[in-house]
Protein backbone atom coordinates (compact mmCIF):
# COMPACT_ATOMS: atom_id res chain seq x y z
CA UNK A 1 0.00 0.00 0.00
CA UNK A 2 2.61 2.17 1.16
CA UNK A 3 4.57 1.53 -2.35
CA UNK A 4 1.50 2.19 -4.49
CA UNK A 5 1.34 5.74 -2.33
CA UNK A 6 4.63 6.50 -3.26
CA UNK A 7 4.20 5.31 -6.81
CA UNK A 8 0.75 7.23 -7.21
CA UNK A 9 2.20 10.75 -5.96
CA UNK A 10 5.12 10.58 -8.13
CA UNK A 11 3.44 10.03 -10.67
CA UNK A 12 0.64 13.09 -9.89
CA UNK A 13 3.88 14.84 -9.40
CA UNK A 14 5.73 13.83 -12.69
CA UNK A 15 2.11 14.73 -14.29
CA UNK A 16 2.27 18.44 -13.26
CA UNK A 17 5.58 19.01 -14.02
CA UNK A 18 5.08 17.49 -17.83
CA UNK A 19 2.08 19.63 -17.97
CA UNK A 20 3.77 23.05 -16.49
CA UNK A 21 6.72 22.44 -18.73
CA UNK A 22 4.05 22.16 -22.09
CA UNK A 23 2.89 25.55 -21.17
CA UNK A 24 6.09 26.69 -20.79
CA UNK A 25 6.58 26.03 -24.31
CA UNK A 26 3.29 27.67 -25.25
CA UNK A 27 4.39 30.93 -23.11
CA UNK A 28 8.25 30.59 -25.03
CA UNK A 29 6.46 30.15 -28.21
CA UNK A 30 3.96 33.13 -27.90
CA UNK A 31 7.19 35.29 -26.27
CA UNK A 32 9.21 34.51 -29.49
CA UNK A 33 6.37 36.03 -31.76
CA UNK A 34 6.34 39.24 -29.46
CA UNK A 35 10.27 39.65 -30.00
CA UNK A 36 10.41 40.05 -33.75
CA UNK A 37 8.94 43.49 -32.27
CA UNK A 38 12.07 45.65 -30.93
CA UNK A 39 10.34 48.88 -30.90
CA UNK A 40 6.74 50.16 -32.20
CA UNK A 41 4.88 53.93 -33.06
CA UNK A 42 1.63 53.19 -33.15
CA UNK A 43 -1.73 55.35 -34.28
CA UNK A 44 -4.89 55.06 -32.77
CA UNK A 45 -7.66 55.93 -30.62
CA UNK A 46 -8.53 56.59 -26.99
CA UNK A 47 -12.11 56.21 -25.62
CA UNK A 48 -12.46 56.32 -21.55
CA UNK A 49 -15.50 55.03 -20.08
CA UNK A 50 -15.36 55.07 -16.16
CA UNK A 51 -19.07 56.25 -15.04
CA UNK A 52 -17.83 58.96 -12.38
CA UNK A 53 -15.51 60.71 -15.69
CA UNK A 54 -16.84 62.45 -18.52
CA UNK A 55 -14.29 62.32 -21.59
CA UNK A 56 -14.13 63.13 -24.89
CA UNK A 57 -12.61 60.38 -26.90
CA UNK A 58 -9.26 61.28 -28.60
CA UNK A 59 -6.35 60.39 -30.66
CA UNK A 60 -3.33 59.28 -29.58
CA UNK A 61 0.20 57.44 -30.08
CA UNK A 62 1.57 54.75 -28.26
CA UNK A 63 5.39 53.82 -27.96
CA UNK A 64 7.39 50.72 -27.21
CA UNK A 65 10.94 49.97 -27.21
CA UNK A 66 12.31 46.52 -25.83
CA UNK A 67 12.25 45.04 -22.92
CA UNK A 68 9.55 46.88 -21.03
CA UNK A 69 9.53 50.61 -22.52
CA UNK A 70 6.24 51.97 -22.72
CA UNK A 71 4.30 55.61 -23.19
CA UNK A 72 0.98 55.78 -24.25
CA UNK A 73 0.34 60.10 -25.56
CA UNK A 74 -2.78 61.47 -26.57
CA UNK A 75 -2.18 64.18 -29.24
CA UNK A 76 -3.41 67.01 -28.03
CA UNK A 77 -5.04 67.15 -24.37
CA UNK A 78 -4.75 65.22 -21.69
CA UNK A 79 -5.23 61.65 -21.34
CA UNK A 80 -6.75 59.77 -17.90
CA UNK A 81 -5.47 56.49 -17.56
CA UNK A 82 -6.43 53.31 -15.16
CA UNK A 83 -3.17 53.63 -13.04
CA UNK A 84 -0.59 51.07 -13.92
CA UNK A 85 -2.87 49.37 -16.24
CA UNK A 86 -2.42 50.63 -19.83
CA UNK A 87 1.52 50.34 -19.35
CA UNK A 88 0.80 46.74 -18.67
CA UNK A 89 1.44 45.76 -22.86
CA UNK A 90 1.35 42.53 -23.80
CA UNK A 91 5.23 42.13 -23.74
CA UNK A 92 5.64 42.56 -20.11
CA UNK A 93 2.65 40.62 -19.34
CA UNK A 94 4.39 37.44 -21.38
CA UNK A 95 6.90 37.33 -18.34
CA UNK A 96 9.84 35.63 -20.46
CA UNK A 97 12.01 34.55 -16.82
CA UNK A 98 10.86 33.74 -13.27
CA UNK A 99 7.73 32.51 -13.28
CA UNK A 100 5.53 29.52 -13.73
CA UNK A 101 3.59 28.66 -16.21
CA UNK A 102 0.13 26.08 -15.24
CA UNK A 103 -2.31 24.76 -17.57
CA UNK A 104 -6.15 25.55 -16.21
CA UNK A 105 -8.54 24.16 -19.33
CA UNK A 106 -9.49 25.73 -22.00
CA UNK A 107 -12.45 28.50 -23.13
CA UNK A 108 -13.39 30.14 -26.01
CA UNK A 109 -13.08 33.88 -26.57
CA UNK A 110 -14.93 35.23 -29.38
CA UNK A 111 -14.97 32.52 -31.08
CA UNK A 112 -11.70 31.36 -30.85
CA UNK A 113 -10.53 28.58 -29.25
CA UNK A 114 -7.94 29.49 -26.35
CA UNK A 115 -5.88 27.52 -23.66
CA UNK A 116 -6.04 28.94 -20.42
CA UNK A 117 -2.66 29.44 -18.84
CA UNK A 118 -2.14 31.13 -15.73
CA UNK A 119 1.55 32.68 -15.12
CA UNK A 120 2.68 33.10 -11.39
CA UNK A 121 6.00 34.95 -10.84
CA UNK A 122 8.60 33.72 -9.01
CA UNK A 123 10.01 36.97 -7.85
CA UNK A 124 8.14 37.97 -4.69
CA UNK A 125 8.51 41.94 -5.41
CA UNK A 126 7.18 41.19 -8.84
CA UNK A 127 4.09 43.70 -8.81
CA UNK A 128 2.01 40.92 -11.11
CA UNK A 129 0.62 38.83 -8.56
CA UNK A 130 -0.91 36.56 -11.26
CA UNK A 131 -1.63 36.47 -14.71
CA UNK A 132 -4.09 34.54 -17.18
CA UNK A 133 -3.62 34.19 -20.36
CA UNK A 134 -6.14 32.88 -22.82
CA UNK A 135 -3.73 31.85 -25.40
CA UNK A 136 -4.89 30.87 -29.48
CA UNK A 137 -2.64 28.31 -29.31
CA UNK A 138 -3.11 28.15 -33.45
CA UNK A 139 -2.20 31.28 -33.79
CA UNK A 140 0.29 32.31 -31.03
CA UNK A 141 -1.94 34.89 -30.08
CA UNK A 142 -2.85 36.09 -26.42
CA UNK A 143 -6.71 36.76 -26.89
CA UNK A 144 -7.34 38.32 -23.61
CA UNK A 145 -5.19 38.03 -20.26
CA UNK A 146 -6.61 38.58 -16.58
CA UNK A 147 -3.58 40.59 -14.18
CA UNK A 148 -4.02 41.13 -10.38
CA UNK A 149 -1.33 43.46 -9.50
CA UNK A 150 0.00 44.06 -5.62
CA UNK A 151 -1.00 47.94 -6.05
CA UNK A 152 -3.48 48.26 -8.65
CA UNK A 153 -6.02 45.80 -8.03
CA UNK A 154 -7.34 43.55 -11.18
CA UNK A 155 -7.07 44.78 -14.92
CA UNK A 156 -9.03 42.57 -17.73
CA UNK A 157 -8.01 43.16 -21.26
CA UNK A 158 -8.97 41.73 -24.36
CA UNK A 159 -7.43 41.33 -27.62
CA UNK A 160 -8.87 41.99 -31.17
CA UNK A 161 -5.81 41.10 -34.11
CA UNK A 162 -6.40 42.00 -37.28
CA UNK A 163 -3.07 43.20 -40.05
CA UNK A 164 -0.90 42.86 -37.49
CA UNK A 165 -1.51 39.81 -36.22
CA UNK A 166 2.39 38.11 -37.46
CA UNK A 167 4.03 40.32 -35.15
CA UNK A 168 1.06 39.17 -32.26
CA UNK A 169 0.29 43.10 -31.74
CA UNK A 170 -3.51 43.84 -31.80
CA UNK A 171 -6.01 46.00 -33.47
CA UNK A 172 -8.34 47.10 -30.50
CA UNK A 173 -7.51 46.67 -26.64
CA UNK A 174 -10.36 46.64 -24.09
CA UNK A 175 -8.72 47.18 -20.37
CA UNK A 176 -11.33 46.65 -18.21
CA UNK A 177 -11.06 47.32 -14.43
CA UNK A 178 -12.99 48.15 -11.00
CA UNK A 179 -13.68 51.87 -9.86
CA UNK A 180 -14.02 53.18 -6.67
CA UNK A 181 -16.74 55.28 -5.61
CA UNK A 182 -15.79 58.90 -6.44
CA UNK A 183 -16.94 61.85 -4.17
CA UNK A 184 -15.78 64.93 -3.36
CA UNK A 185 -16.89 67.56 -0.55
CA UNK A 186 -19.48 70.40 -1.65
CA UNK A 187 -17.14 72.94 0.09
CA UNK A 188 -14.49 71.97 -2.39
CA UNK A 189 -16.39 71.74 -5.39
CA UNK A 190 -18.22 74.81 -4.73
CA UNK A 191 -21.53 73.38 -6.02
CA UNK A 192 -24.15 73.48 -4.12
CA UNK A 193 -27.33 72.50 -6.05
CA UNK A 194 -28.99 68.95 -5.90
CA UNK A 195 -26.29 67.60 -8.46
CA UNK A 196 -27.82 63.70 -10.13
CA UNK A 197 -30.79 62.22 -8.93
CA UNK A 198 -30.56 59.63 -7.19
CA UNK A 199 -30.92 57.04 -10.17
CA UNK A 200 -28.26 58.18 -11.80
CA UNK A 201 -26.06 58.04 -9.36
CA UNK A 202 -26.94 54.57 -8.88
CA UNK A 203 -26.25 53.99 -12.63
CA UNK A 204 -22.87 55.75 -11.88
CA UNK A 205 -21.48 53.46 -9.13
CA UNK A 206 -22.88 50.15 -10.40
CA UNK A 207 -20.10 50.17 -13.65
CA UNK A 208 -16.62 48.67 -14.21
CA UNK A 209 -14.25 51.50 -16.14
CA UNK A 210 -13.26 50.92 -19.62
CA UNK A 211 -10.43 52.26 -21.25
CA UNK A 212 -10.46 51.09 -25.59
CA UNK A 213 -7.54 51.83 -27.82
CA UNK A 214 -8.17 51.46 -31.52
CA UNK A 215 -4.79 51.46 -33.44
CA UNK A 216 -5.20 52.37 -36.96
CA UNK A 217 -1.38 51.54 -37.74
CA UNK A 218 1.84 50.32 -36.25
CA UNK A 219 5.28 51.16 -37.40
CA UNK A 220 7.25 48.12 -36.90
CA UNK A 221 11.18 48.10 -36.14
CA UNK A 222 11.84 51.99 -37.27
CA UNK A 223 13.66 52.97 -34.47
CA UNK A 224 12.25 54.63 -31.47
CA UNK A 225 13.93 57.40 -29.48
CA UNK A 226 14.34 57.19 -25.50
CA UNK A 227 13.51 60.52 -24.75
CA UNK A 228 9.85 59.67 -25.96
CA UNK A 229 9.40 57.95 -22.56
CA UNK A 230 10.92 60.43 -19.96
CA UNK B 1 -30.62 109.55 -23.74
CA UNK B 2 -27.18 109.16 -24.80
CA UNK B 3 -26.25 112.79 -23.70
CA UNK B 4 -27.11 111.30 -19.99
CA UNK B 5 -25.52 108.12 -20.24
CA UNK B 6 -22.67 110.09 -20.97
CA UNK B 7 -22.64 112.59 -18.03
CA UNK B 8 -23.52 109.48 -15.50
CA UNK B 9 -20.30 107.51 -17.14
CA UNK B 10 -18.16 110.58 -16.56
CA UNK B 11 -19.29 110.55 -13.26
CA UNK B 12 -18.82 107.47 -12.74
CA UNK B 13 -15.52 107.25 -13.56
CA UNK B 14 -14.47 110.47 -12.10
CA UNK B 15 -14.94 109.25 -8.77
CA UNK B 16 -11.87 107.09 -7.30
CA UNK B 17 -14.28 104.54 -5.29
CA UNK B 18 -14.94 103.62 -9.16
CA UNK B 19 -11.47 102.52 -9.52
CA UNK B 20 -11.51 100.37 -5.97
CA UNK B 21 -12.86 97.65 -7.53
CA UNK B 22 -11.18 97.37 -10.39
CA UNK B 23 -7.77 97.57 -8.19
CA UNK B 24 -8.78 95.21 -5.42
CA UNK B 25 -9.95 92.73 -8.78
CA UNK B 26 -6.53 93.01 -10.56
CA UNK B 27 -4.80 92.39 -7.17
CA UNK B 28 -7.24 88.84 -6.53
CA UNK B 29 -6.47 87.77 -9.63
CA UNK B 30 -2.76 88.58 -9.51
CA UNK B 31 -2.65 86.68 -5.99
CA UNK B 32 -4.32 83.83 -6.98
CA UNK B 33 -2.14 83.61 -10.64
CA UNK B 34 1.34 84.45 -8.64
CA UNK B 35 -0.03 80.90 -6.34
CA UNK B 36 -0.58 78.78 -8.96
CA UNK B 37 2.13 79.64 -10.75
CA UNK B 38 4.50 79.54 -7.67
CA UNK B 39 2.74 76.70 -5.94
CA UNK B 40 -0.04 75.40 -8.41
CA UNK B 41 1.22 71.56 -9.04
CA UNK B 42 0.49 70.95 -5.07
CA UNK B 43 -2.45 72.40 -5.31
CA UNK B 44 -3.37 70.45 -8.13
CA UNK B 45 -2.01 67.35 -6.79
CA UNK B 46 -4.65 67.91 -3.68
CA UNK B 47 -7.58 68.46 -6.04
CA UNK B 48 -6.74 65.48 -7.54
CA UNK B 49 -5.65 63.50 -4.35
CA UNK B 50 -9.27 61.45 -4.54
CA UNK B 51 -7.96 60.38 -8.50
CA UNK B 52 -4.65 60.21 -8.34
CA UNK B 53 -4.64 56.62 -6.28
CA UNK B 54 -6.21 55.30 -9.47
CA UNK B 55 -5.82 57.30 -12.45
CA UNK B 56 -2.69 58.60 -13.96
CA UNK B 57 -3.26 61.93 -15.71
CA UNK B 58 -0.78 62.93 -18.98
CA UNK B 59 -0.88 66.55 -20.16
CA UNK B 60 -1.09 69.98 -18.29
CA UNK B 61 -3.86 69.77 -16.12
CA UNK B 62 -3.30 73.14 -14.64
CA UNK B 63 -3.00 75.24 -17.49
CA UNK B 64 -5.50 78.76 -18.07
CA UNK B 65 -8.85 77.43 -18.81
CA UNK B 66 -8.41 75.93 -14.77
CA UNK B 67 -6.99 79.22 -13.75
CA UNK B 68 -9.60 80.73 -15.31
CA UNK B 69 -12.35 78.93 -13.79
CA UNK B 70 -10.47 78.65 -10.43
CA UNK B 71 -10.44 82.86 -10.31
CA UNK B 72 -14.06 83.02 -11.30
CA UNK B 73 -15.46 80.17 -8.60
CA UNK B 74 -13.98 82.27 -6.50
CA UNK B 75 -14.34 85.80 -7.48
CA UNK B 76 -18.18 85.48 -9.12
CA UNK B 77 -19.33 85.05 -5.23
CA UNK B 78 -17.51 88.71 -4.43
CA UNK B 79 -18.10 90.51 -7.48
CA UNK B 80 -21.62 91.64 -6.44
CA UNK B 81 -20.46 93.10 -3.34
CA UNK B 82 -18.32 95.55 -5.65
CA UNK B 83 -20.81 96.61 -7.90
CA UNK B 84 -22.83 97.32 -5.49
CA UNK B 85 -20.10 100.26 -4.34
CA UNK B 86 -21.34 101.65 -7.31
CA UNK B 87 -25.24 100.60 -8.13
CA UNK B 88 -26.67 101.52 -4.81
CA UNK B 89 -25.10 104.53 -4.96
CA UNK B 90 -26.31 105.72 -8.26
CA UNK B 91 -29.56 107.91 -6.88
CA UNK B 92 -28.93 107.97 -3.03
CA UNK B 93 -25.55 109.53 -3.64
CA UNK B 94 -26.76 112.50 -5.60
CA UNK B 95 -29.91 112.72 -2.81
CA UNK B 96 -26.52 113.04 -0.35
CA UNK B 97 -25.09 115.45 -2.36
CA UNK B 98 -28.14 117.52 -2.58
CA UNK B 99 -28.04 117.53 -6.51
CA UNK B 100 -30.49 115.25 -7.03
CA UNK B 101 -33.24 118.07 -7.39
CA UNK B 102 -31.24 120.02 -9.47
CA UNK B 103 -30.39 117.74 -12.25
CA UNK B 104 -34.38 117.07 -12.43
CA UNK B 105 -34.89 120.75 -13.30
CA UNK B 106 -33.15 119.89 -16.42
CA UNK B 107 -35.51 119.19 -19.67
CA UNK B 108 -35.25 115.56 -19.50
CA UNK B 109 -37.85 113.08 -18.08
CA UNK B 110 -37.49 111.01 -14.94
CA UNK B 111 -37.59 107.79 -16.80
CA UNK B 112 -35.25 108.87 -19.26
CA UNK B 113 -33.36 110.03 -16.01
CA UNK B 114 -33.18 107.21 -14.12
CA UNK B 115 -32.74 105.06 -17.21
CA UNK B 116 -29.24 106.23 -18.54
CA UNK B 117 -28.32 106.31 -14.64
CA UNK B 118 -28.96 102.78 -14.82
CA UNK B 119 -27.52 101.99 -18.25
CA UNK B 120 -24.67 103.88 -16.91
CA UNK B 121 -24.29 101.44 -13.73
CA UNK B 122 -24.89 98.80 -16.36
CA UNK B 123 -22.10 99.90 -18.53
CA UNK B 124 -19.70 99.69 -15.45
CA UNK B 125 -20.70 96.46 -14.47
CA UNK B 126 -19.76 95.08 -17.90
CA UNK B 127 -16.45 96.91 -17.65
CA UNK B 128 -15.65 95.21 -14.07
CA UNK B 129 -16.34 91.57 -15.79
CA UNK B 130 -14.59 92.54 -19.39
CA UNK B 131 -11.30 93.46 -16.99
CA UNK B 132 -11.65 90.34 -15.41
CA UNK B 133 -11.93 88.49 -18.20
CA UNK B 134 -8.91 90.12 -19.74
CA UNK B 135 -6.73 89.30 -16.36
CA UNK B 136 -8.38 85.97 -15.88
CA UNK B 137 -8.09 84.38 -18.72
CA UNK B 138 -6.23 86.74 -21.30
CA UNK B 139 -3.33 86.81 -18.54
CA UNK B 140 -3.45 83.26 -17.55
CA UNK B 141 -3.98 82.41 -21.16
CA UNK B 142 -0.33 83.67 -21.64
CA UNK B 143 0.81 82.58 -18.41
CA UNK B 144 -0.07 78.81 -17.85
CA UNK B 145 -0.93 78.15 -21.35
CA UNK B 146 -3.66 75.96 -22.38
CA UNK B 147 -4.85 72.41 -22.80
CA UNK B 148 -7.93 70.04 -21.86
CA UNK B 149 -10.12 71.46 -19.03
CA UNK B 150 -10.90 69.04 -15.92
CA UNK B 151 -13.36 69.75 -13.85
CA UNK B 152 -14.60 67.98 -10.59
CA UNK B 153 -17.38 68.30 -9.73
CA UNK B 154 -19.24 66.77 -5.89
CA UNK B 155 -20.02 63.00 -7.97
CA UNK B 156 -18.37 63.24 -11.07
CA UNK B 157 -15.18 64.43 -13.17
CA UNK B 158 -15.53 66.32 -16.54
CA UNK B 159 -12.87 66.84 -18.88
CA UNK B 160 -13.90 69.20 -22.06
CA UNK B 161 -11.33 68.80 -24.95
CA UNK B 162 -9.11 72.38 -25.16
CA UNK B 163 -10.96 73.08 -29.04
CA UNK B 164 -14.39 73.43 -27.09
CA UNK B 165 -13.55 75.62 -23.94
CA UNK B 166 -13.08 79.07 -25.28
CA UNK B 167 -16.98 79.33 -27.00
CA UNK B 168 -17.84 77.94 -22.91
CA UNK B 169 -16.23 81.18 -21.51
CA UNK B 170 -17.58 83.78 -23.51
CA UNK B 171 -21.12 81.98 -22.65
CA UNK B 172 -19.92 82.08 -19.13
CA UNK B 173 -19.11 85.36 -18.82
CA UNK B 174 -22.30 86.63 -20.57
CA UNK B 175 -24.24 84.84 -18.59
CA UNK B 176 -22.23 86.24 -15.18
CA UNK B 177 -23.21 89.36 -17.03
CA UNK B 178 -26.79 88.79 -16.30
CA UNK B 179 -26.24 88.05 -12.91
CA UNK B 180 -24.08 90.68 -11.87
CA UNK B 181 -26.91 92.77 -14.04
CA UNK B 182 -29.39 91.45 -11.50
CA UNK B 183 -27.10 92.91 -8.05
CA UNK B 184 -26.66 96.18 -10.13
CA UNK B 185 -30.81 96.83 -10.45
CA UNK B 186 -30.67 95.50 -6.49
CA UNK B 187 -28.47 98.08 -5.42
CA UNK B 188 -30.12 100.47 -7.88
CA UNK B 189 -33.35 100.08 -6.76
CA UNK B 190 -32.45 100.06 -3.23
CA UNK B 191 -30.83 103.74 -3.69
CA UNK B 192 -34.42 104.91 -4.74
CA UNK B 193 -34.93 104.59 -0.53
CA UNK B 194 -32.34 106.51 0.80
CA UNK B 195 -30.37 109.50 0.94
CA UNK B 196 -26.73 108.33 1.45
CA UNK B 197 -24.79 105.64 0.06
CA UNK B 198 -24.22 103.40 2.96
CA UNK B 199 -27.75 102.64 3.45
CA UNK B 200 -28.46 100.51 0.76
CA UNK B 201 -24.88 99.48 -0.23
CA UNK B 202 -25.08 97.42 3.01
CA UNK B 203 -28.53 96.42 2.36
CA UNK B 204 -27.80 95.24 -0.99
CA UNK B 205 -24.70 93.41 0.38
CA UNK B 206 -26.81 92.42 3.64
CA UNK B 207 -28.62 90.75 1.01
CA UNK B 208 -26.59 88.93 -1.35
CA UNK B 209 -24.82 87.12 1.69
CA UNK B 210 -28.02 86.28 2.83
CA UNK B 211 -29.55 84.67 0.02
CA UNK B 212 -25.99 83.21 -0.93
CA UNK B 213 -26.34 81.64 2.54
CA UNK B 214 -29.94 80.17 1.78
CA UNK B 215 -28.73 79.32 -1.42
CA UNK B 216 -26.12 77.14 -0.30
CA UNK B 217 -27.97 74.90 2.71
CA UNK B 218 -28.63 71.29 2.21
CA UNK B 219 -32.26 71.64 4.66
CA UNK B 220 -34.75 70.74 2.88
CA UNK B 221 -37.02 73.43 3.88
CA UNK B 222 -34.00 76.11 2.26
CA UNK B 223 -34.48 73.96 -0.44
CA UNK B 224 -38.05 74.71 -1.31
CA UNK B 225 -37.31 78.32 -1.58
CA UNK B 226 -33.69 77.83 -3.38
CA UNK B 227 -35.49 77.96 -6.89
CA UNK B 228 -37.04 81.76 -6.10
CA UNK B 229 -33.73 83.04 -4.96
CA UNK B 230 -31.93 85.05 -7.27
CA UNK B 231 -28.85 84.20 -5.77
CA UNK B 232 -29.38 80.28 -7.13
CA UNK B 233 -29.77 80.85 -10.11
CA UNK B 234 -26.45 83.11 -10.25
CA UNK B 235 -23.87 80.68 -10.11
CA UNK B 236 -25.47 78.40 -12.79
CA UNK B 237 -22.91 79.77 -15.54
CA UNK B 238 -21.04 77.13 -14.16
CA UNK B 239 -23.27 74.73 -16.65
CA UNK B 240 -21.67 75.63 -19.43
CA UNK B 241 -18.70 73.51 -17.92
CA UNK B 242 -20.83 70.11 -18.15
CA UNK B 243 -20.93 68.22 -21.17
CA UNK B 244 -23.71 66.07 -22.56
CA UNK B 245 -22.13 62.09 -23.02
CA UNK B 246 -23.54 59.38 -25.46
CA UNK B 247 -24.73 55.76 -25.23
CA UNK B 248 -20.77 55.27 -24.07
CA UNK B 249 -20.06 57.23 -22.07
CA UNK B 250 -17.85 59.71 -24.37
CA UNK B 251 -18.38 63.28 -24.76
CA UNK B 252 -20.23 64.55 -27.23
CA UNK B 253 -18.13 67.79 -27.95
CA UNK B 254 -20.17 71.22 -28.18
CA UNK B 255 -23.07 70.05 -25.79
CA UNK B 256 -24.13 71.56 -22.32
CA UNK B 257 -25.74 68.93 -19.89
CA UNK B 258 -28.64 70.55 -19.04
CA UNK B 259 -29.41 73.60 -21.29
CA UNK B 260 -32.86 73.89 -20.01
CA UNK B 261 -31.13 74.65 -16.36
CA UNK B 262 -29.28 77.44 -18.25
CA UNK B 263 -31.99 79.25 -20.21
CA UNK B 264 -34.17 78.94 -17.01
CA UNK B 265 -32.03 80.64 -14.94
CA UNK B 266 -31.04 83.29 -17.42
CA UNK B 267 -34.73 83.59 -17.46
CA UNK B 268 -35.29 83.97 -14.12
CA UNK B 269 -32.14 86.57 -14.08
CA UNK B 270 -33.52 89.10 -16.74
CA UNK B 271 -37.21 88.87 -15.12
CA UNK B 272 -35.28 89.99 -11.61
CA UNK B 273 -33.55 92.71 -13.77
CA UNK B 274 -36.48 94.12 -16.08
CA UNK B 275 -38.82 93.66 -12.71
CA UNK B 276 -36.06 96.06 -10.63
CA UNK B 277 -35.75 98.42 -13.06
CA UNK B 278 -39.70 98.58 -14.03
CA UNK B 279 -39.95 98.91 -10.09
CA UNK B 280 -37.34 101.73 -9.68
CA UNK B 281 -39.00 103.59 -12.73
CA UNK B 282 -42.13 103.31 -11.71
CA UNK B 283 -41.50 104.67 -7.91
CA UNK B 284 -38.86 107.56 -8.87
CA UNK B 285 -42.17 108.61 -11.66
CA UNK B 286 -43.98 109.09 -8.38
CA UNK B 287 -41.49 109.96 -5.82
CA UNK B 288 -41.67 113.55 -4.36
CA UNK B 289 -37.34 114.48 -4.73
CA UNK B 290 -36.91 116.46 -2.51
CA UNK B 291 -32.99 116.41 -2.09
Amino acid sequence: MKNFLIVLVSFIGLQSAAFSQDMTALINKVSAKLNQVNDYTAEGSLKTDVSFIKAPSGKVKVYFKKPDKFKLKKDGGISILPKGGVSINMNSMVMTNNYVALAAGESTIDGVKTKIVKLLPTDENSEIVLSTLYIDEANLLVRKAVTTTKENGTYEMGLTYGKYSNYGLPDKVVFSFNTKDYKLPKGITLEFDEGEKPSDLDKLKNKKGKVEITYTSYTINKGVDDSVFK
Amino acid sequence: MWKLLQIELYKIFRRPRTYISFAAITALIGVIQLGLKMDGDAYVDFLMSSLKDNFEFDGKILNAYLVCYIILQLLLIHVPLLISLIAADMISGEANMGTLRLLLTKPVSKTEFILAKFFASAVYTLMLLVWIAVFALALSIWLFGTDDLIIQKTSYVVQIGENDVFWRYIGAFGFAFLSMLTVTALGFFLSLFAENSIGPIVTTMSIIIFFTILSTMTIPLFQKIQPYLFTTHMVNWKEFFDEKVDSQNVVIPGSIQSPEKLLNSALVLVLHIVGLVSASVFIFKRKDVLS
